[in-house]
């Protein structure tokens, strides 16, 4: 981690390995590896430093394709798998590659746990809104009503918002994009920028199981439904025609209309990523009356828990010798004299 | 550790069965709040100071604070001392002592004919004799008469003799278990400096307290030497001298199997030169490991107490990965919880060790009482052929060698181990002869760091069927490793028939051929032959090694067999095993070993169950030998 030699920029191909990719073709997950893949090169990422661990579900192949060190772990465990891994080594560059069903059904409680203690790894969630690899069962981000071999007259259960059950467990940093769209480096790069645990919802496209259910905001003619933020920028969308306001009196976003350019006469609010309070409301604007809320929504690290643990074990070290006669020795003890 | 510290000859006799051997079991017993642990602490300590051999067994509550004066709130501490080896905490006790109705009530059955109750009058009131449903008062009717009791005021005694340190009422009745030592100590002959010192250092901060307690300690003595030269209105208590026990010479101290457990862990890692990464989650009774090693990280421990038991042991599994030993540890239904990323460990080919602690199953069963039902779930209790080694601890001391040999067993094999101690080993104290840690053989592990002639693959193998060790920040030994079925040697993804078939013999293989690694079976008492042979494994070591010893005594051809290896078992048990008539398997479950040894060797081995949450007596072990040779 010290060489101070300066290294040849790597390309994306550096990071591809010499393993088939299997996703189903047109996934949404190829072009999400692909930004993965751009991405490496920029951060100045060393492969022999760059860990990517998964737990279970199509997008959890991911590590098979990254030239990396990699851990496909089983369902649900992959952030308790990187604690350890950052934990025992905390030089590694960590990445969580997860899906809805992995992260927040079966290991929600990890998911909550990791952000909660901020360890410093980048979490990519790619939220499909169902079950791929189990052949198309509702996910716990299923909208409700989701028709499905397991609710064949829809699902009733209320699905939960990703971001905003990171924010809950203490996410000091939530962003999001989706699959195919350019900016999505751009995300990942502000991802591991940030030093503690990055949370990033991906929307995926499944085409097999759950087709186009972003489309809304995905497809290009309707881009105008996306709110692209940015830090210090105001809050403009629909080519700056629209902005997200403050309601003061209900303690709310709004929508407004901006007339030339006016945005300040407008009231739209300048992104702030350490707005925490903002960031709840940005997570939580309804799709539809609302555009979705991309990009960087909050950003505003803490002491991470890897640092915390080596300062607290070089702390309780300190001046004591590893001796391990005396450490066995001691306690209640007694001598037994050899006999005449 | 008893039997370490003995010299006992192939006939199974100790080298002091010439003389007349002695040994006591007392038992304290009270109501949770009373300070009965540290009481029998301080007893334990004094036993092994003055020389004898001991083991020691804590029986409390579940509750953390049971209601006062209950039957379920009792809390008792059973310890048996001699001048001979002792190698469990005695079946039933010769003293019992009582510090109200509920205690007496639910420990006087277990007290042996003849036995000395020693009771404070003072708790029992009409209130506390409800509590404790009693209709009479027992120490005023004739249901005790089978033994001898003496009762006394201890609660107004101990106020008494701490009143010019002007406690309140309450805490100068806190000074009640420190009469009743020093009582104890007398009756036992023993010196109470040591005590003294240990109440000064414990309330150095608080010297009213430290004074109180050490005037209610001499003030427990004094009645004893009083009442025995027969002061009027006092009854006369009987003092008893116990020799010390011929024990090698050196440095010993107590240990509990929590602390060994820990112990053995923090050695192992030091001769295969890893740091070690402990994943916990509270559970009772493996939590004390927890809290040990929490303290050891100037030993390069890191511990992490996870969120869930799946969060502890992947985290172990994750830092293995990264080139640390993984440690993990639990009961039986955490176990059960740890099952799914056991068989990952399996699959990844990376060295873990679990320690299960065991309890009364099944589900949440009896969380403070002892049982050896988990060993099904340890040989077998995964999905898929997931084999994994098995070793079990047979007692608090030989926890130390047993989890060194588990890191040994992970590490040179690249493998999950699972070491099986239990309740009554985790809780249970007895004198330990502290190892030289010289005289352990260092079995350092090698990372692989570069690429070896031919190419490096992540699955190859070297003699021991083990794969590379490959820390991630290596540069050129990129590779993944993940649950899905692994390609042989390159351990790309293989899902083909051929390949599983390869795959699921080379793990095994690599198991089995552990056993080429271990030392073989041996024969703890008795010939390699004979009529009848008792298999045990885990804490029935104690009881078994007893009744084969006294049975032996009367003549009788019977041998000790212990199994510290589960899995794979010694090469050659199965044929020492066939040299016998009968094989008799004692346990702390409906049979699960016995099977096992059915299974794999075909032998009519018997079981002998018990599965009360108490360990074995040795009475009831040696009632089925004779049975077996009547």
């Amino acid at each position: 981690m010290n060489d101070m030699t300066p290294v040849a920029k790597s390309s994306p191909k550096d990071w591809e390995t010499d393993q088939e990719v299997r996703w189903c073709p047109g996934c949404g997950d190829y072009a999400i590896l692909k930004a993965v893949q751009r991405t490496m090169p920029e951060i100045g990422a060393t492969p022999e430093n760059t860990v990517f661990v998964s737990g279970i579900g199509c997008s959890s192949r991911f590590p098979y394709y990254m030239e990396t060190y990699g851990f496909h772990t089983i369902h649900g465990r992959a952030p308790a798998v990187a604690t350890g891994v950052k934990l025992a080594n905390p030089d590694l560059d960590v990445w969580i590659i997860t899906g809805d069903g992995d992260a927040l059904s079966i290991g929600g409680n990890h998911t909550m746990h990791l952000l909660r203690r901020n360890l410093d790894c980048q979490i990519l969630l790619f939220n499909n809104e169902i079950y791929g690899l189990t052949k198309g069962q509702y996910s716990p981000t299923s909208r409700i009503g989701t028709r499905s071999p397991s609710t064949p007259f829809g699902s009733v259960d209320r699905p939960a918002t990703p971001c905003a059950f990171a924010l809950g467990s203490g996410a000091r940093f939530v962003a999001r994009g989706f699959d195919v769209n350019k900016n999505l480096p751009s995300v990942l790069k502000a991802a591991h920028a940030h030093k503690g645990a990055a949370f990033v919802e991906i929307f995926q496209n499944c085409i097999v199981y759950n087709a186009d259910v972003f489309a809304s905001f995905t497809e290009k003619a309707n881009a105008d439904h996306q709110l692209w933020l940015e830090n210090g920028q105001p809050m403009l969308f629909a080519g700056g025609s629209k902005g997200i306001a403050m309601d003061i009196d209900r303690l709310t976003l709004k929508v407004v209309d901006v007339a030339d350019g006016d945005w300040q006469g407008a009231g739209v609010i300048v992104h702030d990523v350490t707005n925490r309070a903002v960031a709840h409301m940005l997570v939580e604007m309804p799709f539809g009356a609302f555009p979705m809320a991309l990009g960087v929504l909050y950003d505003d690290p803490r002491p991470t828990f890897e640092a915390a643990v080596m300062e607290q074990n070089a702390k309780a070290s300190e001046g004591k010798v590893a001796d391990l006669q005396a450490l066995i020795s001691r306690g209640q003890n007694w001598t037994v004299e050899a006999k005449e | 550790m008893a039997s370490a510290a003995h010299k006992i000859d192939d006939q199974g006799n100790s080298s002091t069965a010439n003389h007349p051997s002695e040994a006591v079991v007392v038992r304290f017993a009270g109501d949770s709040g009373d300070g009965m642990q540290l009481t029998g602490g301080q007893f334990t300590l004094s036993s092994a100071l003055a020389g004898n051999d001991f083991a020691t067994f804590p029986d409390f509550p579940a509750e953390i604070r049971a209601p006062q004066g209950t039957l379920f709130g009792v809390s008792a501490f059973q310890i048996n001392f001699g001048s001979d080896e002792i190698d469990t905490a005695g079946d039933a006790p010769d003293v019992l002592v009582a510090m109200n109705p509920a205690a007496l009530k639910t420990n006087v059955k277990d007290l042996k004919p003849g036995g000395l109750i020693i009771a404070d009058s003072g708790e029992f009131s009409a209130r506390n004799l409800g509590k404790a449903e009693y209709d009479a008062n027992p120490l005023e009717d004739d249901s005790l008469a089978q033994w001898q009791v003496i009762h006394f005021n201890i609660s107004q005694l101990t106020m008494d003799a701490v009143k010019p340190f002007g406690l309140g009422n309450k805490e100068a009745l806190r000074c009640k278990n420190m009469w009743t030592l020093g009582l104890a100590l007398w009756m036992f002959d023993r010196d109470r400096q040591p005590i003294i010192d240990w109440l000064n250092g414990k309330f150095a901060k608080n010297k009213v307290l430290a004074d109180a307690n050490i005037a209610a300690l001499n003030a427990g003595h004094a009645y004893g030497e009083t009442a025995e030269i027969g002061q009027p209105g006092s009854v006369p208590i009987p003092q008893r001298h116990i020799s010390a026990a011929d024990v090698a010479p050196g440095l010993y101290r107590t240990i509990t199997g929590a602390e060994a457990v820990a112990y053995g862990l923090v050695a192992g890692c030091h001769l295969a030169g890893v740091k070690m990464f402990f994943g916990g989650y509270p559970i009772t009774p493996a939590s004390a490991i927890l809290h040990y090693l929490s303290n050891l990280k100037h030993f390069g421990v890191t511990t992490f107490q996870a969120e869930d038991e799946i969060a502890a042991i992947a985290s172990a599994i994750g830092a293995s990965y990264a080139g640390q030993l993984g440690v993990t540890s639990s009961s039986g239904p955490g176990i059960a919880l740890k099952g799914e990323a056991m068989g990952l460990a399996a699959m990844t080919e990376l060295p873990l060790v679990i320690v299960n602690s065991q309890r009364g199953g099944p589900s949440t069963g009896l969380p403070t009482k002892t049982e050896q039902s988990d060993l099904y779930q340890a040989v077998y209790g995964r999905n898929g052929d997931t084999p994994m080694p098995v070793i079990a601890a047979r007692s608090p001391a030989d926890v130390f060698e047993c989890a060194i040999e588990a890191v040994r067993i992970a590490t040179q094999f690249m493998t999950p181990v699972i070491l099986l101690t239990d309740g009554y080993i985790a809780n249970a104290a007895e004198p330990w002869k502290v190892p030289d840690t010289g005289d352990f053989k260092p079995f350092p592990v090698s990372f692989l760091e570069s690429v070896p002639e031919g190419g490096f693959k992540p699955y190859s193998r070297d003699d021991k069927l083990a794969r590379p060790w490959v820390k991630p920040g290596t540069p050129g030994l990129l590779h993944r490793i993940g649950g899905i079925e692994k390609e042989v040697d390159t351990g790309h993804i293989n899902y083909s028939p051929a390949n599983h078939q390869a795959m699921t013999d080379i793990r095994k293989n690599k198991i089995d051929g552990i056993a080429s690694y271990i030392p073989e079976q041996d024969v703890c008492i008795g010939e390699d032959h004979g009529t009848l042979a008792i298999v045990g494994w885990g804490s029935t070591f104690g009881p078994i090694h007893q009744a084969v010893r006294r049975a032996r005594a009367k003549g009788h051809d019977v041998a000790h067999i212990h199994v510290r290896h589960i899995w794979p078992l010694p090469s050659n048990l199965g044929d020492l095993l066939k040299r016998y008539d009968r094989v008799l398997v004692p346990e702390m479950n409906t049979g699960q070993f016995k099977t096992v040894l059915r299974d794999q060797f075909l032998v009519d081995a018997k079981p002998l169950n018990k599965v009360s949450g108490q360990p074995f007596r040795i009475a009831e072990i040696e009632a089925a030998i004779e049975g077996e040779l009547a």
